[in-house]
């Protein structure tokens, strides 16, 4: 379970926001929605450890935890704003490096069912360089199913995806919930995910 | 800020490092332009001492030692700001803050790769700049051994400071601002061990403090970085 | 008596103490320099060797130390800051690092023009001049890296880091310095050996680095206090100050 009390953020001198409380149970995704400039990706990087609230607690499991805390880091799996891929490796070698560097050890043939599964089979030797921004995150798609962790973090997660790859999004996100997991996403566009496993929470 | 609170005790530290070192590798060598710009900037700064000063050879192999060493300074210089810049850009450097593995052990073998890809061709380049300015085969070796300890000095302070300019106003200019004072020691002891061999004195007073500051620059500079790479993501 | 240190680190508690602090260390610092000044130019007598060009001793190695000693502190709390996350001791480094600059640049100058006299040259690459000159380049290399960050959080944090890496760098730097150049006089007071200059003028000179100590600790706690408004200017305790509700 991930808990945050009291949380705040600022920008310069003006409050983002304040005493924002909430809690998200195994088996449930928040969606956090609100406006440009409301916050979203400033709580985001505070839930996922890669910055310290201005104020406030945030508890996975009870203990509460400071940023970059190794029990966090063994929970999160982030997807931000960029899919944090070399332009000069290939997509298998994106996909691999990126589920080392999260502490998983697929095997080749792993590596490329993650990549058919996301329909990126016939790219996988391609460099990133000159795939188009919806392969490029679908390769991070790839990376999720990969590096099983409890706590998807996701930003924006539908952004430049088309209709099969956020069906494909709902379908792991779906899985995931399923089996427990946690999943926090900031979105504009409704995740077609059963609505039993959805909170939201709005920073309007 | 917790970056020690957390550290340390994952284990995995030898694999991180080699995943940093095999993924920056890979990269620069499909990039070898820069590793072309990096040698190139070298050779054109040794150049331009001459053609500022004069031509006349026992100034030259007085000069030598500290214009080779200013040189190689500089062109680390030039490659610093991309150490984690381009990293930050594309989403990675978050990953790797976000790694169960300690960062510490990921930028040391990120900054064994920027040595690898700028470093060691300065060093190996060297025998030929020291041949234009007339030093002689003890000159040169020594020369040679101190870049070896030294540059990879260079490289993990540099890191500290690529960290803490990372997205800053100027960065560039700033990083050259904060890091050039802090390679003064390495500077003294480099130039001084080829002077002191021109002089006929001991050099290995200045090697082992070039390779003690090495050492202690390999155990601190790592953690100093990653502390600044986490400040940097906040 | 126990004091409750964590009640004078919160900034609006700190803003009212810091002024009070600081005109007492000026008063103290204004006093020291009239008595300091007067050993230095009246009491003391003219110099054998130096004439009366040492006087500038006086002002040169009181600042040449607080230049040093401002660094030590400003890592203390930079330390501070990064182990125990506290706002206030972030702000007291960023606070001193223009003094130290402005010591570091004095005790350059004032070298400079003792340096004429004595040596026949402003500038002779003396081990203490040019430490001190990296020293001052260090200063200004943290100054430059508040300035380029916008987010004071991370600017303190940034500097803090900067400031130790510096502070376990400036022993090594004034070593290889040393090292690169042992020409240099030999240090003018040491505890170790008999003092080679007369009473009078180590009694002045240390009169002198009082009131220089002091100087620094008024002008920081000043400096910390306008820094303090500016990072709190939200709070409600600004508001409410009597010179903010004038305005």
């Amino acid at each position: 379970m991930l808990e945050a009390q009291d949380l705040a953020a600022r920008r310069g001198t003006s409050q983002l926001y304040e005493g924002l409380s909430f809690s998200v149970r195994d088996g449930v995704a928040l969606v956090v929605t609100g406006a440009n400039g409301r916050g979203k990706t400033t709580l985001l990087r505070a839930l996922a450890g890669l910055s310290e609230p201005a104020a406030g607690t945030i508890r996975l499991d009870g203990e509460a935890v400071r940023p970059f805390a190794a029990i966090l880091r063994r929970a999160v799996a982030f997807a931000g704003h960029a899919a944090a891929l070399k332009d000069e490796l290939t997509a298998r070698e994106n996909l691999a490096s990126l589920a080392a560097l999260a502490g998983a050890d697929p095997s080749p043939a792993d590596i490329d069912a993650a990549l058919d599964r996301v329909a990126l089979g016939p790219k996988r030797s391609l460099p990133a360089r000159v795939l188009y921004q919806g392969q490029r995150r679908r390769i991070g798609l790839a990376r999720l199913a990969l590096v099983r962790r409890r706590l998807w973090i996701l930003d924006e997660p539908v952004t430049a995806l088309d209709a099969e790859g956020t069906a494909l999004l709902a379908g792991m996100l779906d899985a995931h919930l399923a089996g427990g997991g946690m999943a926090v996403a900031a979105t504009h566009a409704p995740l077609a995910v059963d609505r039993s496993r959805i909170a939201s929470l709005s920073l309007d | 800020m917790g970056a020690r609170d957390s550290d340390d005790h994952d284990g995995g530290g030898t694999d991180a490092f080699a995943w940093a070192l095999r993924r920056d590798l890979a990269i620069a060598l499909r990039t070898r332009s820069e590793l072309a710009v990096q040698l190139l900037f070298y050779a054109i700064v040794v150049t331009l001492f001459p053609l500022a000063t004069t031509p006349e050879r026992n100034l030259l192999s007085t000069m030598g030692p500290g214009v080779l060493w200013v040189a190689a300074l500089l062109a680390a210089l030039l490659s610093l700001p991309r150490m984690f810049a381009l990293d930050q850009a594309d989403g990675s450097l978050e990953q790797m803050a976000l790694s169960p593995w300690p960062l510490p052990a990921i930028v040391s073998g990120k900054i064994a790769a920027h040595w690898l890809v700028t470093g060691l061709p300065v060093v190996l380049l060297s025998p030929i700049a020291a041949l234009q300015y007339g030093l002689d085969g003890t000159a040169i070796a020594v020369l040679v051994a101190g870049l070896a300890l030294g540059t990879p000095v260079l490289s993990l302070i540099g890191a500290i400071g690529a960290a803490l300019t990372l997205g800053v106003r100027g960065g560039g200019s700033l990083l050259a601002l904060l890091v050039l004072p802090l390679y003064v020691p390495v500077l003294i002891f480099g130039a001084g061990a080829v002077d002191a061999v021109r002089g006929g004195l001991a050099v290995d007073a200045n090697l082992s403090l070039l390779g003690a500051g090495l050492i202690v620059a390999a155990l601190g500079a790592p953690f100093a970085a990653a502390a600044a790479v986490r400040i940097a993501l906040d | 008596m126990a004091i409750n240190w964590y009640h004078y680190a919160s900034p609006a508690t700190f803003h009212p103490l810091a002024g009070r602090l600081a005109a007492a260390f000026a008063w103290l610092a204004a006093a020291l320099t009239a008595a300091g000044l007067w050993i230095g130019f009246v009491v003391a007598p003219t110099d054998a060797t130096q004439g009366e060009a040492y006087r500038i001793i006086f002002i040169h190695v009181p600042t040449a130390w607080m230049a040093m000693f401002i660094y030590l502190v400003m890592a203390f709390w930079s330390a501070l800051a990064l182990g125990f996350n506290t706002r206030l001791s972030a702000m007291m480094a960023q606070s001193l690092a223009p003094t130290g600059a402005l010591m570091a640049l004095l005790a350059l100058w004032t070298g400079a023009f003792w340096g004429r006299p004595t040596w026949g040259t402003y500038w002779a690459w003396d081990a203490r001049m040019t430490s001190t000159l990296i020293l001052l380049f260090l200063y200004l290399g943290v100054i430059a890296l508040r300035n380029a960050i916008d987010d004071p959080r991370r600017a303190d944090k940034a500097c803090a880091v900067l400031t130790l890496v510096g502070a376990v760098n400036v022993p090594i730097i004034y070593f290889s310095v040393r090292w690169w150049n042992t020409l240099h006089q030999g240090a003018s007071v040491s505890l170790t050996s008999a003092p080679k200059m007369a009473t009078i003028m180590l009694t002045g000179m240390l009169v002198m680095t009082f009131a220089c100590w002091f100087w620094c600790i008024a002008v920081a706690l000043w400096r910390v206090q306008a820094i303090i408004l500016e990072r709190e200017r939200g709070a409600g305790w600004v508001a409410a100050l009597p010179a903010v509700r004038e305005t």
